[in-house]
């Protein structure tokens, strides 16, 4: 009796055991995850219009395309950015540590302020670019496209500080549009006015806090919100709320990735091969080739790629160029090869639009050097325009023009206006 | 002016024997190199040291296989003192209970002890391997091939590589491609039928590395002992007269006859690095020192690591450095004996040789697998020398000092080596004891260094001789990392010269003298 008892004992421990690992291994049930705030996109996603955006079901579109691109330059749009990847930074060594494995240059970077950079690795090829919020003096958050977990931990040897990825216990919330600063104002984020561009600060939320950057990848007067997973929902609110009457619009990647290309801003897997995705070896691209040379700064300590980064520079190794084109016309030249005389082809656009702010045929190229640096002129692209079945091809002149593609003076007025 | 207000040319870390040479190299070659020296006198893993009173042993290394001919003819170590002669020779002998077979010349150029038909096969598959470690040979020497950009005299190098490769013949060729990564153990099998002499020959393959004689590529590390050379003659070795250390003064004295600045019991703290350049060094006792060329023949993890530190080099580097396998599994056992010991079925010539307890393939394999879970070999196998039979300079009048390589001995012992090494001294013991019966009692003293001894007493993390195992994946280009095989480093004025280099371990001097020639390659 006793031993039927604890071999019962025993399969229903094996049973429990056997649920756990069930349990446990379910994520492939769920084949997108969802974000903290969820639930309020979901309902509005008429469209039902989702794609995959690390892991996460990330909507295109909720309703309009156009009207959701409006609602960024004539409103003011929420976007949910809780998929892109994050990293909690801290130690003593943070500082030092972020120098050297991010290019720019991080002891210039004062806590309370933003910068934009990109890292490399020992060839000198960019693995990602992304944001960098100096918290503190000691803690940073590193916000990017790709996961670099074991990159980041390994480049942590010899330096006292703490690496974690923070992308599941923090919501993101982009609010952009030249409402944007009054709506956060009307929500009762004082001193939100003293926010310049770069500038973070945090501020009471629902018996948290909330980080706030005035930051954005739109070129417009906008800003980043994040916040612990259990406060999204009722920031998700509040701004709702406070936004009604400012035309607070939902919307979907494909409204931000006209505003960003707008803004001349690049797109890592998009318009450039990211180094540990490229296959081929050609693909790879050191900064100075995606327009990201501004970043490098010889004078400041060892940072990551230094060595072949100034190797390319003194040896002229570099092959590759990122430019801005305007091309005639009005049909985007979207994936258009790049021709030099109408017959040589020197290089591919990444993203291309007609900008409805800028007036103008917009495009972003990698060219193939000295095309796009020293030789800019007599520059073609080839549109296939499909039309009804038919590939209408058009050969195009295109110029290369700085970036970005538009300014907007309210992106940086000091106090933002009250739209 | 004291000696920091100078700027040296170059400044070597660590007088090993590797450092020696290449301090000497470079200094013949006009520039002003000082050596600097943690220890109180140089050498390394190479000295001859006092183990008991009147007892004296080369702690490390204790026999001479592979000085590169380049070495000598370049510090003209025959001047300082360094003779070799044929005469000088050592037999290996597999000791077993069937009765011992010896290996005479150069790595048995006659054979004793087999039976005819296995002294005709062996004579086949001694000239088969020579031939094939021939081929290798070259490049196991110099500096491998630059893949980014290979240079001319790389290229006509890997040609002559080429044409000794045709030269084998259609036949020669294949066979030679279809055992180079093979497991010794299954080569012997195809062509020998006596135990004792693919014992001994599975021990030489894997002698220094985490290898049994049945794992893939074991056969590289016969290769390896085969391209080595000593009076011109591949395979052949010796016991120096004075042991290790009078090598070690031959190349000293070089050095310092070419100008060298020696300097003892100066342990470096840092390699100053400015703008990705090394520029000089920083001793423990705070002094700097600056040059236009730092070279590192210590440990190249604890260069990287600890000298120049992970902040000045990139990750994907530090990644390589840290993934660099160097934990030794050989130990190394000094016995002061009162009188010689007596091995079974030895005459008075055999004793003056190598002594190989390897008795058959199996028992190396057996031998071997207990290390891959962090446990000593019960029957350990192992290499015995007997350096005082020919130099009684060594130990006291009527004496008699026993040096021996034992296998195999785990770095990371799982009970540790505090409560492992009386008992892993107990079992070579006990081995001994069955060849050279009545030995124990004789012992005044025994000294038995773990690699956990050797790591901390020579400076050599892991305690591995070859300053990283020296397999495949961790041999030429990839040695010690890739992208980085040429000594040269991602820092600029920073070289590697020590054993962690290509091509590897062993008393040669060729990571020292490559090194130098790099580095004078690269300013001319």
């Amino acid at each position: 009796m006793a031993q039927a008892t604890s071999k019962k004992l025993a399969e229903s421990e094996i049973d429990a055991a056997t649920d756990a690992r069930t349990l446990a291994q379910s994520h492939f049930r769920t084949l997108r995850l969802g974000t903290p705030f969820q639930p309020r996109i979901d309902a509005l996603g008429l469209k039902q219009d989702w794609y995959n955006w690390a892991g996460y079901r990330a909507p295109h579109s909720l309703w309009d395309e156009e009207l959701e691109y409006f609602a960024i330059r004539s409103q003011a749009a929420l976007f949910d950015i809780s998929p892109m990847t994050k990293y909690r930074i801290e130690g003593p060594d943070a500082e030092a540590y972020l120098d050297r494995v991010t290019l720019r240059d991080v002891t210039k970077l004062k806590p309370g302020r933003v910068h934009y950079t990109a890292w490399c690795d020992d060839e000198g090829f960019v693995l990602d670019d992304g944001t960098l919020f100096r918290l503190s003096p000691t803690r940073f958050r590193l916000c990017s496209q790709e996961r670099h977990l074991p990159w980041l931990l390994d480049s942590a040897i010899g330096y006292e500080v703490r690496v974690e990825e923070e992308t599941e216990a923090v919501a993101g919330l982009a609010l952009q549009g030249p409402t944007s600063f009054a709506i956060l104002r009307d929500a009762g984020f004082a001193g939100i006015e003293r926010l310049k561009v770069f500038d973070l600060a945090e501020f009471a939320h629902d018996g948290g806090t909330v980080t706030i950057s005035r930051t954005g990848f739109t070129g417009d007067l906008g800003y980043e919100l994040f916040v612990t997973t259990d406060k999204a929902l009722s920031l998700w609110d509040r701004l709702m709320a406070a936004g009604e009457l400012r035309g607070t619009r939902a919307i979907g990647y494909t409204a931000l990735n006209r505003a960003r290309l707008e803004a001349g801003l690049i797109v890592a897997n998009a318009d450039f091969t990211t180094s540990e995705h490229a296959i081929r070896t050609d693909r790879l691209r050191m900064p100075d080739e995606i327009g990201l040379g501004f970043m490098i700064d010889p004078d400041k300590g060892h940072f990551n790629g230094r060595r072949a980064i100034l190797e390319a520079r003194s040896k002229k190794k570099l092959r590759h160029v990122l430019v801005g084109l305007e091309i005639e016309g009005n049909i985007p030249a979207e994936h258009a090869i790049v021709y030099y005389r109408k017959s040589q082809e020197v290089g591919l656009v990444s993203a291309a639009m007609w900008s409805p702010m800028a007036k103008r045929n917009i495009a972003l190229a990698s060219l193939q050097r000295p095309y796009g640096d020293t030789i800019v002129d007599d520059l073609w692209v080839e549109i296939y325009a499909m039309r009804e079945l038919q590939y209408q091809k058009l050969m195009k002149k295109a110029k290369v023009v700085p970036r970005p593609f538009i300014k907007l003076d309210r992106r940086t007025a000091n106090p933002p206006a009250d739209f | 002016m004291t000696s920091s207000d100078l700027n040296w040319d170059a400044i070597v870390i660590g007088g090993g024997h590797n450092g020696l040479v290449a301090a000497a190299t470079l200094s013949k070659s006009g520039r002003k190199v000082l050596l600097l020296e943690a220890g109180n006198d140089v050498g390394g893993a190479a000295r001859t040291e006092e183990f008991a009173p009147g007892f004296r042993v080369s702690a490390v290394a204790h026999l001479l296989n592979r000085l590169h001919p380049d070495v000598a003819k370049t510090l003209e170590l025959e001047r300082h003192g360094l003779k070799v002669e044929r005469s000088d020779f050592v037999p290996s002998v597999a000791l077993s209970k069937d009765g011992p077979l010896v290996l005479h010349g150069a790595y048995g150029e006659v054979l004793t002890g087999a039976s005819p038909a296995e002294q005709s096969a062996w004579k086949q598959l001694r000239a088969q391997l020579l031939r094939y470690a021939g081929v290798l040979k070259p490049f196991l020497s110099r500096r491998p091939p630059d893949l980014a950009g290979i240079s001319l005299a790389e290229m006509i190098g890997l040609g002559q590589t080429a044409l000794a490769l045709k030269r084998l013949g259609k036949e020669d060729m294949r066979d030679f491609l279809r055992v180079l990564l093979m497991n010794v153990y299954d080569l012997l099998d195809e062509q020998l039928s006596d135990d004792r002499l693919k014992g001994l020959l599975a021990f030489d393959a894997t002698l220094g590395s985490h290898l049994g004689p049945r794992s893939p590529t074991s056969l590289l590390g016969l290769y390896y002992r085969l391209a080595g050379e000593i009076g011109g003659l591949a395979g052949a070795q010796v016991q120096p007269k004075g042991g290790m250390g009078a090598v070690v003064a031959a190349i000293r004295a070089a050095a310092e006859k070419a100008g060298v600045s020696i300097r003892h019991a100066s342990p470096v703290a840092k390699v100053i690095v400015e703008k990705g350049r090394a520029v000089g060094v920083v001793t423990q006792s705070s002094e700097t020192l600056r040059a236009k060329t730092v070279v590192s023949a210590i440990n190249l993890a604890t260069t990287i690591l600890d000298l120049v530190g992970p902040r000045e080099v990139d990750t994907g580097f530090v990644r390589k450095v840290k993934n660099i396998r160097m934990k030794g599994d050989a130990a190394k056992l000094h016995l002061a004996l009162d009188r010689p010991p007596q091995f079974a079925g030895l005459d008075a010539t055999e004793h003056k040789g190598r002594l190989v307890i390897a008795p058959s393939p199996d028992h190396v394999e057996r031998a071997f697998n207990p290390s891959k879970y962090g446990e000593f070999s019960p029957e350990p196998v192992m290499e015995i020398t007997l350096p005082s039979l020919a130099d009684p300079s060594l130990a006291p009048a009527g004496a008699c000092v026993l040096s021996a390589v034992v296998q195999y001995a785990p770095y990371a012992l799982r009970e540790g080596w505090t409560a492992g090494k009386t008992k892993f001294l107990k079992a070579i013991m006990g081995e001994l004891e069955t060849h050279a019966p009545g030995i124990g009692a004789t012992v005044r003293h025994a000294e038995l260094l773990t690699p956990a001894d050797i790591e901390a007493r020579y400076r050599m993390p892991g305690g591995h001789w070859h300053h990283g195992e020296l397999q495949a994946d961790q041999m030429l280009m990839s040695r010690p990392v890739s992208d980085w095989s040429g000594y040269d480093t991602p820092l600029e004025g920073l070289f590697l010269a020590g054993a962690g280099s290509h091509p590897g371990g062993g008393i040669s001097g060729a990571p020292g003298l490559n090194a130098a020639r790099r580095i004078i390659a690269m300013r001319a």
